[in-house]
C-alpha cells in the first residue's frame, strides 16, 4: 500500500500544452504515471503527447475519469485552476506553481474547507509513490520503493534525504512535498494520518522549516496519535529574522518560527531531531532496525 | 515588498482613514517650509526607512519651534539609524516627513495581518500602543488579542473595541475604522498593515498616527500603484542585482558564500556551515528553471564580495543540471577571477558532465561528496 497515489490513479495536467506541462508530463508518463489527458483552454479536442486534451476539467472527468491532477497554470491563474479542480470532484490536485498571491490562496482554502479534495501545495515538487506513480517535479531516479513516508516543506531538501533512504536500502512508501508557501493545502498532521493508517509506512522523515507554527502542530499531534518512528529535521536555525528565505512561507516574524522553537516541540513529542540533515537516512536505519 | 510610512498613510487616506497632516521633506529647510505651510505650534519630524523600531533610537522628533523643526530634520537627514530592525549596518535617512502635533489621549495598537494558522485574515489588537509590540507580547501577552475575520461582522468590531476599551461615539468610529482597514488589505494585496500608534485625540478621532505596510511580492503585477512605490534606496543592491536574475539572494555577515538550489536546502545549507564552526556570507537559491547567464552572475556576486573567504557550492540537481553550473562558474571566472577556495558538491542531472568540465578547466576546486564533507572543507579552508 502507499497513501493517496498509486499506478491506477487517473491523472490529468492543467497547463498541459504549455512548457513545463509538457516537460514534466513527458517525465511522468515515462516513470509510468497513468496520465489520462490534459486540460489547456481553448485547445480542447486537440491531442498533446498522445493524450487528448480538454477545455475544462469537468469535460476530462467525464471523458477520461480523471482523479487527480498536477497544476502548471502560471501564478496568476493557478488559484481559479485549483478551485475548477476541485470543483469538478477531483480527489486530489497537486499545484506546482510558484508565485500565487496569498490571498488568493485564502480564496481556495475557504472553498476547499468544505470538500473532500486534498490539494498538496502550492509552490512544491508534488507527490511520488515510487516504482508506482509520481504527479510532480522531482527526480524519479533516486527514489525506491520502501518502508518509509517523507513530509516536506521543501523540493531540494526532500531529495536529501530520499536520496539517503535509498541508499540506506529503506526506501520510500510515499514523500510528499507540501510546499514552501504560507497557505497551503495538506499539512504534516494531514500526511501523518496518512502515514500511521498505511501498512507499507514503517517510519517518517518529517521536513520543516522556519516560519509558521505547522511544525509546532504536526508535534502536538504526533505526541498522542502516531506511534511509527518519526525522525525531523528544521531548516534555517541560521536565518535572520524579519527575512524571507526563498519560500514565501520561510520567514521569522515577530520571533515566531524560529527553528529553535520547532526542535523544541518535536523533540518534547518524542520526535528524533535531527540537526544534520545529512544525517536523516542513518537516523531512521537505526530507528527501524 | 515594504514602503515608506508616507506612502502607507497616502493609500490610508485614499480608504478614508484619518492620517495626520504631513509633508515629506529631502533638506532641512525644505521641512521648515513644510512646517509652516501645516501650521500649528507642534509638529513631529519623522525619519522615512524601511525599518520599525525608528523611535528607540531618535528618529522621531517632537519639535515646538520652526527652529527646532530645522534641527531635527538637519540632524536626522544623512545620519545612519541603526535600530532592532535595520541590522548592524543601519539605513541612511534621505527623507523626512514633517507632520502636524496631536493632542493624544489614548494610544492602542492595531494590526492586520494573513494569519496562517486560521488561513484568513486576523486582526491583533492591544490596548498598550505605542510600545514595541514583541515586547508586549512577552511581557504582558493578556494586553494582546488576535480576531479572525472571516466577512466583517458588528460583533467582530465591538469585540475588539471592547478589547481596547473604547466607548462613546468611538465604538461607531471604530467600526468604519475597521471596515475600511480591511477594505484596504484585501484591495491593495497587503500582506502586513500596522497602526503603531492608532491614537484617539482628545477631541475624539481616532487617527493613524504611524503606518507600516508590507505588500504581498506574488502580488505586484496586479498593484502597480504600489509597485510605483518601490525605494531602492533602502534595498540591498547585491540583492536587487541577483533579482534581475531570478536568483534569490539575502546578504548575511558570515564569510562562507554558498550557492545553492532550493530554498530549504540553501537554509540547510548556512544551518551546516554554522554547525561546523563558521558563519554563511549569504543565503543564495538559483532556482529551479536556472540559466547559464544566472549561475554566472551568481558566482560572480560571491566572487566581488570582499567579505567572502570562501565559496561552497551545493547542488543536488533535479531540473537544474550540474552542467549549467559548471558552465556558470566558468563563464564567471573570464572576468572575475576565482581568488578564494571553492568547495563543490555537484551531484544528479549531468553531474559527470559538469564535474568533468570543471575539472577539465584546470580549476583549484575541492569536491565533497556530500553537504557535510562540503561544509566541513569549506570550513577547514578558511581556517
Amino acid at each position: 500500500m502507499s497513501v493517496l497515489l498509486d499506478k491506477n490513479t487517473r491523472v490529468i495536467c492543467q497547463g498541459f500544452t504549455g512548457k513545463q506541462g509538457t516537460f514534466h508530463s513527458e517525465q511522468m508518463l515515462a516513470y509510468g504515471t497513468n496520465l489520462v489527458g490534459g486540460v489547456t483552454p481553448k485547445k480542447g479536442r486537440q491531442t498533446h503527447l498522445a493524450k487528448p486534451v480538454f477545455d475544462t476539467v469537468a469535460d476530462a472527468v467525464k471523458e477520461e475519469g480523471a482523479e487527480a491532477s498536477v497544476i502548471f497554470v502560471p501564478p496568476r491563474f493557478a488559484a481559479a485552476a485549483i478551485v475548477e479542480a476541485a470543483n469538478a470532484g477531483l480527489k486530489l490536485i497537486v499545484c506546482i506553481t510558484e508565485g500565487i498571491p496569498v490571498l488568493d490562496m485564502l480564496k481556495v482554502k475557504a472553498t476547499l474547507k468544505n470538500s473532500h479534495t486534498v490539494l498538496i501545495g502550492p509552490n512544491c515538487p508534488g507527490i511520488i509513490t515510487p516504482g508506482e506513480a509520481k504527479i510532480g517535479i522531482m527526480p524519479a531516479h533516486i527514489h525506491k520503493p520502501g518502508r518509509v513516508g517523507v513530509i516536506s516543506r521543501s523540493g531540494t531538501l526532500t531529495y536529501e534525504a530520499v536520496d539517503q533512504l535509498t541508499k540506506t536500502g529503506l526506501g520510500q512508501s510515499t514523500c510528499i512535498g507540501m510546499g514552501g508557501d504560507p497557505i497551503h493545502g495538506m499539512d504534516f498532521i494531514d500526511a501523518l494520518k496518512l502515514f500511521e493508517a498505511d501498512e507499507q509506512t514503517e517510519g517518517v522523515v518529517m521536513i520543516g522549516e522556519i516560519g509558521g507554527a505547522d511544525e509546532e502542530h504536526a508535534a502536538a499531534f504526533i505526541k498522542h496519535h502516531i506511534s511509527k518512528p518519526v525522525t525531523a529535521f528544521i531548516a534555517g536555525a541560521t536565518a535572520p529574522t524579519g527575512k524571507r528565505m526563498g519560500h514565501a512561507g520561510a520567514i521569522i516574524s515577530g520571533g515566531k518560527g524560529t527553528a529553535d522553537a520547532k526542535y523544541t516541540a518535536l523533540a518534547a513529542a518524542g520526535v528524533a531531531i535531527e540537526h544534520n540533515p545529512t544525517l536523516l537516512g542513518e537516523r531512521m536505519l537505526e530507528m527501524l532496525r | 515588498m515594504n514602503i515608506h510610512e508616507y506612502q502607507a498613510k497616502e493609500i490610508l487616506k485614499s480608504f478614508g482613514v484619518a492620517v495626520p497632516n504631513g509633508q515629506l521633506a529631502w533638506t532641512a529647510d525644505q521641512a521648515v517650509g513644510a512646517a509652516k505651510e501645516l501650521g500649528g505650534s507642534i509638529w513631529v519630524v519623522k525619519a522615512q526607512i524601511h525599518a520599525g523600531g525608528r523611535g528607540k533610537v531618535g528618529g522621531v522628533r517632537i519639535c515646538k519651534s520652526l527652529g527646532d523643526v530645522n534641527k531635527a530634520a538637519g540632524a536626522l537627514l544623512g545620519s545612519v539609524l541603526v535600530t532592532k530592525q535595520t541590522g548592524a549596518g543601519g539605513k541612511e535617512v534621505g527623507k523626512v516627513y514633517i507632520e502636524e502635533g496631536l493632542d493624544i489621549a489614548r494610544e492602542f495598537y492595531l494590526s492586520l495581518l494573513v494569519d496562517r494558522e486560521q488561513a484568513c485574515i486576523s486582526f491583533v489588537a492591544s490596548p498598550a500602543g505605542g510600545m514595541d509590540i514583541e515586547e508586549v507580547a512577552a511581557t504582558q501577552p493578556e494586553k494582546i488579542q488576535t480576531f479572525p475575520i472571516r466577512d466583517i461582522q458588528a460583533y467582530d468590531t465591538s469585540k475588539m473595541a471592547m478589547f481596547l476599551g473604547l466607548d462613546g461615539g468611538a465604538v461607531a468610529q471604530f467600526d468604519s475604522l475597521v471596515r475600511k482597514l480591511y477594505q484596504m488589505f484585501v484591495a491593495q494585496d497587503a500582506a502586513m498593515l500596522e497602526l503603531n500608534p492608532l491614537v484617539l485625540t482628545n477631541s475624539g478621532d481616532l487617527v493613524a498616527l504611524d503606518a507600516k505596510f508590507v505588500v504581498d511580492d506574488n502580488a505586484l503585477y496586479r498593484q502597480e500603484g504600489i509597485s510605483a512605490m518601490r525605494d531602492l534606496s533602502e534595498e540591498d543592491p547585491r540583492e536587487i542585482e541577483a533579482a534581475k536574475f531570478g536568483l534569490n539572494y539575502i546578504q548575511l555577515d558570515g564569510n562562507i558564500a554558498c550557492m545553492v538550489n532550493g530554498a530549504g536546502l540553501a537554509m540547510a545549507t548556512m544551518d551546516m556551515i554554522h554547525m561546523k564552526g563558521s558563519e554563511p556570507a549569504n543565503f543564495l537559491d538559483v532556482g529551479g528553471g536556472v540559466t547559464i547567464p544566472a549561475v554566472t552572475e551568481a558566482f560572480k556576486l560571491l566572487f566581488s564580495d570582499q567579505h567572502v573567504k570562501a565559496v561552497l557550492v551545493n547542488i543536488f540537481g533535479g531540473i537544474v543540471r550540474c552542467d549549467i553550473i559548471a558552465q556558470g562558474l566558468l563563464e564567471a571566472i573570464k572576468t572575475h577571477p576565482m581568488n578564494v577556495p571553492v568547495v563543490m558538491r555537484l551531484v544528479g542531472t549531468n553531474e559527470e558532465v559538469g564535474q568533468a568540465l570543471v575539472k577539465g578547466a584546470g580549476l583549484n576546486v575541492y569536491w565533497a561528496d556530500d553537504l557535510d564533507e562540503a561544509a566541513s572543507i569549506a570550513v577547514k579552508v578558511i581556517a
